[in-house]
């Protein structure tokens, strides 16, 4: 049988948490699992991907080109190394979604997007129609090109392994695209995708002003702070905010969701949550069929109440 | 330069959609289709590359069964100077409309093709990057931002999870539209008539040396297990106290 290849998402120095749901999904399909960290000097995150336990190999490969994660150069260094795979997996992040369409052509093979569930070696789940449905898919393509949606998956423990660390040739660069710039939002906040508590706002927020109303509760729980599209949309907040459908994928142990209707391109985003709250003045807003707990008042009133009590609430 | 751009019929993201009756599949007939919401965003900026003198000409492409034909008359509404339909049965895979594409490019040669980013039925998010792929292209995929600077590249702005990217593409290139590139126009009366007119040419794979093959076999469609409403809260201090001692998650 041949082995399972994981793409790493890492910023060269440590790994992005995304690639270790994605190992647990590998572990689920079985066999000897590989990881490959291609970045320029990513020592650091080959280190880290050597450390979990039951990856038996990691490929690193540095070179200038691949400093910047561009598609068009991995794809070409992944799709090379792949022939010797069943399966090559990668996150469901917009890093995966990039390149793993273009590896699955360069092998002539289909894709597998945002896999939820493993039924066997060849048989998925994944969800379609903005997670209103989910279709069993069985692929007969001699390597599975699959992204994984992290939410679906447990992290795979990043400590107490050793896995051996192979340095591998870079490919030549296509040299079509060229990075120029990137805008990154800072945040002290925990990483939306991998936070305990996320509160997110919608259109009812009135204005980006208004969102320091959501900060300052989620700085006090340690949250991480989402939004709809519709917030986005209106400038209320920036692009990465963003939970839905064609967002991110969220499944926090508690959501709260201020000022949001509950359409079904944001409830895929965040509707595996654990605890579920929502705060919005219409009675019927369809978010409050999905939400355990819901109050139905006034944001800019309920808010300050919300910031008040938590703040005399003694520590857990 | 020339634009190709794509679009896809699809069920309106408005309709709610079950599973078949024996769940072999997604029950489709008789739900109200339209155009890919991505997609009119793509058409909406190939238009938009016209109106402002950097684009000649724009062809819109849909592949899949005859009443696609009404997507592309949208198209053709909103700007679009022809259209291609590449009949099939129903839509294959996005490798095979992708190995389609290609083949139209060749027959083409447009400078630039707009896909959108992904289509809201299968959710795939796939086709313009294995497009690229095949074309040895570069891929500006997920674009909020698109700028033509020059003749011999274009600037695209990405959303990626972290925030915003900022790629240069050598032309020929890729571009896939993400919900922020623009507002798509609603398309008036007049220009629905005179769409009417514009050429709309029929293709078969065969016709452009494409066969048509599966990878994937969908084995069945289910709805995912369905979340219970909860409770209403008085109010602030009732919602902490159910967070504290209940559900016990803050
Ligand atoms: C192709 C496509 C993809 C999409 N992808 C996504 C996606 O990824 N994520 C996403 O979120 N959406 C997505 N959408 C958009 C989605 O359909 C909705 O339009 C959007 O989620 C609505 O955002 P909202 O709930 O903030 O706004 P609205 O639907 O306008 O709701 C605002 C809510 O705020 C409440 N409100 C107003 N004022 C107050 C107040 N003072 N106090 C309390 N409540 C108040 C209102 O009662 C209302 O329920 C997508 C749509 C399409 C077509």
């Amino acid at each position: 049988m041949k082995n399972i290849l994981v793409i790493a998402e890492h910023d060269h120095a440590t790994l992005k948490t995304a690639t270790l749901n994605t190992v647990s999904a590998a572990q689920s399909i079985g066999g000897e699992i590989h990881m490959l960290v291609a970045g320029n000097h990513c020592a650091g995150a080959a280190a880290a991907s050597a450390k979990i336990p039951g990856i038996a190999k990691v490929l690193q490969v540095d070179a200038g080109h691949y400093a910047h994660h561009l598609a068009e150069d991995l794809a070409v260094l992944i799709a090379g190394l792949a022939k010797d795979y069943s399966h090559v997996l990668a996150p469901a992040t917009t890093f995966g979604k990039n390149l793993m369409p273009r590896v699955a052509a360069l092998l002539d093979v289909t894709q597998l997007s945002d896999i939820v569930g493993v039924e066997s070696a060849d048989t998925f789940v994944r969800p379609i129609y903005a997670g209103s449905l989910l279709a069993t898919v069985q692929c007969s393509a001699p390597v599975k090109v699959i992204t994984v949606r992290s939410t679906a998956f447990a992290a795979a423990a990043s400590e107490g392994g050793t896995a051996l660390i192979e340095t591998v040739p870079a490919a030549a660069p296509l040299d079509v695209a060229r990075f120029a710039g990137q805008e990154l939002t800072q945040s002290e906040r925990p990483e939306l995708t991998a936070a305990r508590i996320v509160i997110s706002g919608g259109r009812g927020m009135g204005s980006g002003e208004d969102f320091k109303l959501l900060e300052d509760i989620a700085d006090q729980l340690g949250a991480a702070v989402g939004a709809s599209r519709a917030a986005v949309d209106a400038g209320f907040a920036p692009n990465d905010y963003q939970i839905g459908q064609t967002g991110k994928i969220i499944a926090p142990e508690l959501y709260i969701a201020v000022g949001i209707s509950g359409a079904i391109q944001h409830l895929a985003g965040m509707k595996d949550s654990k605890i579920i709250v929502a705060i919005n003045k219409d009675e019927e807003a369809p978010i409050f069929q999905i939400a355990d707990y819901g109050i139905a008042g006034d944001l800019f009133k309920v808010l300050p109440e919300l910031f008040a009590e938590l703040d005399k609430l003694p520590p857990a | 330069m020339k634009i190709l751009v794509t679009v896809k019929r699809v069920a309106d993201y408005n309709v709610k959609v079950y599973p078949k009756a024996d769940g072999s599949g997604v029950e489709i007939a008789n739900v109200k289709m339209s155009m890919n919401p991505f997609d009119e965003i793509a058409v909406e900026e190939a238009v938009r590359l016209k109106e402002s003198g950097k684009a000649t000409e724009i062809i819109a492409a849909s592949i899949g069964v005859s009443p696609c034909q009404e997507v592309l008359r949208t198209a053709l509404a909103m700007g679009a100077d022809r259209a291609i339909l590449v009949e099939t049965g129903a839509a294959p895979e996005p490798l095979m409309v992708a190995k389609l594409l290609k083949a139209l490019v060749e027959r083409e040669q447009p400078d630039l093709v707009i896909l959108g980013k992904q289509a809201i039925d299968d959710d795939c998010n796939q086709t313009g990057q294995m497009l690229a792929a095949l074309l040895g292209w570069g891929q500006g995929a997920f674009a909020s931002k698109l700028t033509i600077p020059g003749g011999q590249e274009i600037e695209v702005t990405r959303e990626i999870d972290g925030g915003l990217e900022t790629l240069m593409l050598k032309l020929p290139a890729v571009v896939t539209a993400d919900l922020r590139l623009n507002e798509p126009r609603y398309v008036k009366l007049p220009n629905i008539i005179k769409a009417k007119k514009k050429l709309l040419t029929t293709l078969s794979p065969g016709d452009l040396d494409v066969v048509l093959a599966t990878q994937l076999t969908t084995l069945k469609v289910t709805e995912p297990p369905k979340r219970e409403a909860g409770i209403k809260v008085a109010d602030a201090a009732e919602l902490v106290a159910k967070l504290r001692n209940d559900a016990k998650v803050i």
